[in-house]
């Protein structure tokens, strides 16, 4: 019983030092690729055709997330607003959650599975097969030319992607709002205008969707490059991917608003 | 001047774990050579190719490239080395993202300035070698196994190393194939001066062609010789490999306990 109790609680405490060993391991990885990152900037046809796979890509998925993401906006804050007579309001409601909070966060979440686990499982895969091993053999880094490429393709997709994802989503609440429901078109976009402002409202969602995509595509090469060489290693890696970076993008997204909009 | 010896093993000893692989290799490799090493499956032969290359590290001894102590270099001084040697693997470990043409370039591309259109020529040459040159379209996913053994050959000699390592360079190859390789190996050895290691099973393949063959058994050097001493040798353990005979001193079975014992017999059969 004794016994029992004591394996369970070092069996807790392995679990903590494994985990807190493998985080410093992984910011050892990011600074490594930080460090590596020349090669990707000097020959930035490398990143380029990354960012094809990466951000070209997933524009499919985001673009219909945000239209659809937008047009429930449009009808969820219309039926409330109506209540108290401000449904020209609903731009500003539209264009502020979507440019605040949903557009960072959703097109980050469906980037980290769509892109995310894409860039884990290939990583992964060119381990399991040597491909990796090879390239250093030929003397190239396989941190500078595979990793590094692929890290600075998702961080510089990802605002945009963000970017495209609240466009989308305004045109939704627009189409739906203005369109169908026949709100009066010049106040729709009026009050938007007038009430989102360029340095809080936008800037602050550019600042959080920069964060984010480091975060993903910072997991997604870490969890590639460090997956076990097997099947099941691979597969567990890409599920880490998802599992950690949306986790790491809402526990952000919370800091980063408490900060931004609270002024703490 | 350089000396004659190009690869230096000394008592190079390695354990993946608790669990020990090499025990004491001694080799000297000379510029020009071509040597084989055989031994069984398992015995640590791709293992002695890593440590050649630099990818692991080895418990006790060395290996020395060019006077250099391999496993003392730092990163820099590794690439440079690297540059200097090629490698097939085992599995081929073709960048399945590139076509068969951009993985041979691919060397040629990261290491050399060359204009694209020397480099077109180059990699058809080598292409040519082992008789897919009209395959340098394809991607990797689209070639058989013994197709990708073959570019891999052609991208391990892109830059004309001066140490290559073959993993099993024949291991799913048609007999053709086999003895236009076996006489590539060779002849790329003698017009290069290259030192060549090839790890195979081809036992008579392998014995036509080397200079020198070392046999490994149990992690350490069982025998060597040029292929005229190990045709001639009465040592049970060399005859029995190149005999291909199951009874002798070479173990095909990965140590275990009494197979009785695994199959739970024991209680049945007292
Ligand atoms: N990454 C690893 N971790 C632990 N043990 C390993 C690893 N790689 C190889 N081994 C062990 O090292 C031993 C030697 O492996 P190696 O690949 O060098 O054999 P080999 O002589 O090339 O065999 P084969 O002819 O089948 O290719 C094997 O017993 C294997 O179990
Ligand atoms: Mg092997």
């Amino acid at each position: 019983m004794f016994k029992q109790l004591a394996s369970s609680i070092s069996n807790i405490g392995s679990r903590a030092i494994d985990g807190i060993w493998r985080l410093g391991h992984a910011a050892r990885f990011f600074l490594l690729v930080l460090l590596k990152s020349g090669t990707s900037f000097q020959r930035f046809g490398l990143v380029i055709r990354e960012l094809y796979y990466v951000g070209v890509l997933s524009l499919i998925i985001i673009v219909v997330s945000g239209l659809f993401v937008g047009m429930v906006l449009g009808l969820q804050g219309y039926e409330t607003l109506q209540k108290y007579g401000s449904e020209s309001a609903v731009g500003t409601l539209v264009a502020l959650s979507l440019v605040r909070e949903l557009g960072p966060v959703v097109s980050a979440l469906l980037f980290a599975s769509r892109a995310g686990s894409a860039i884990t499982a290939e990583i992964g895969l060119m381990k399991a097969t040597e491909q990796l091993s090879a390239m250093g053999m030929m003397a190239v880094d396989p941190v500078s030319r595979v990793v590094a490429p692929r890290f600075w393709a998702g961080v510089i997709s990802m605002p945009f992607l963000a970017a495209i994802f609240s466009v989308m989503g305004v045109f939704g609440g627009y189409l739906v709002t203005v369109m169908f429901i026949g709100v009066d078109v010049g106040s729709f976009w009026s009050q938007m205008q007038s009430n989102v402002d360029f340095r809080i409202d936008i800037i602050n969602g550019f600042i959080k969707s920069c964060f984010f995509g480091v975060a993903v595509t910072a997991i997604a090469v870490f969890e590639g490059y460090d997956s076990p060489p097997t099947a099941e290693g691979v597969s567990g890696a890409t599920t880490r991917t998802v599992v950690t970076s949306s986790l790491a993008i809402l526990g952000l997204d919370f800091i980063l608003t408490a900060f931004m909009f609270r002024g703490i | 001047m350089t000396s004659d010896t190009l690869v230096e093993i000394s008592d190079l000893n390695f354990s993946y774990d608790a669990r020990p692989i090499l025990k004491g290799i001694n080799m000297t490799m000379k510029r020009g050579q071509l040597i084989a090493i055989m031994g069984g499956s398992g015995s640590g032969k791709t293992t002695l190719l890593k440590l050649i290359g630099g990818e692991v590290i080895p418990s006790a001894g060395y290996v020395k490239f060019s006077d250099q102590v391999v496993h003392e270099l730092d990163r820099d001084g590794l690439f440079e080395i690297r540059r200097k040697m090629g490698m097939l693997f085992q599995f081929g470990a073709l960048f399945t993202d590139l076509s068969v043409f951009d993985n041979v370039a691919f060397q040629m591309r990261e290491h050399t300035d060359l204009p694209e259109s020397m480099i077109r020529d180059l990699v058809l040459m080598k292409l040519n070698a082992v008789g897919l040159r009209g395959a340098h379209h394809l991607m990797p996913a689209e070639l058989s196994g013994g197709m990708a053994r073959r570019v891999a050959l052609a991208r391990s000699i892109a830059l004309d190393p001066m140490l290559m390592m073959f993993d099993e360079p024949f291991t799913g190859l048609d007999p053709i194939s086999l003895s236009v390789i076996g006489s590539l190996i060779r002849r790329l050895t003698d017009t290069l001066g290259m030192t060549s290691i090839i790890v195979t099973h081809d036992v008579q393949e392998s014995l036509s062609i080397v200079d020198y063959v070392y046999f490994v058994a149990d992690g350490v050097i069982a025998a060597h010789g040029t292929p005229s001493e190990v045709r001639e040798s009465v040592a049970p353990f060399v005859h029995q490999f190149v005999h291909g005979e199951v009874d002798g001193p070479v173990p095909f079975h990965y140590p275990a306990q009494s197979y009785p014992q695994d199959l739970n017999l024991e209680k049945t059969l007292v």
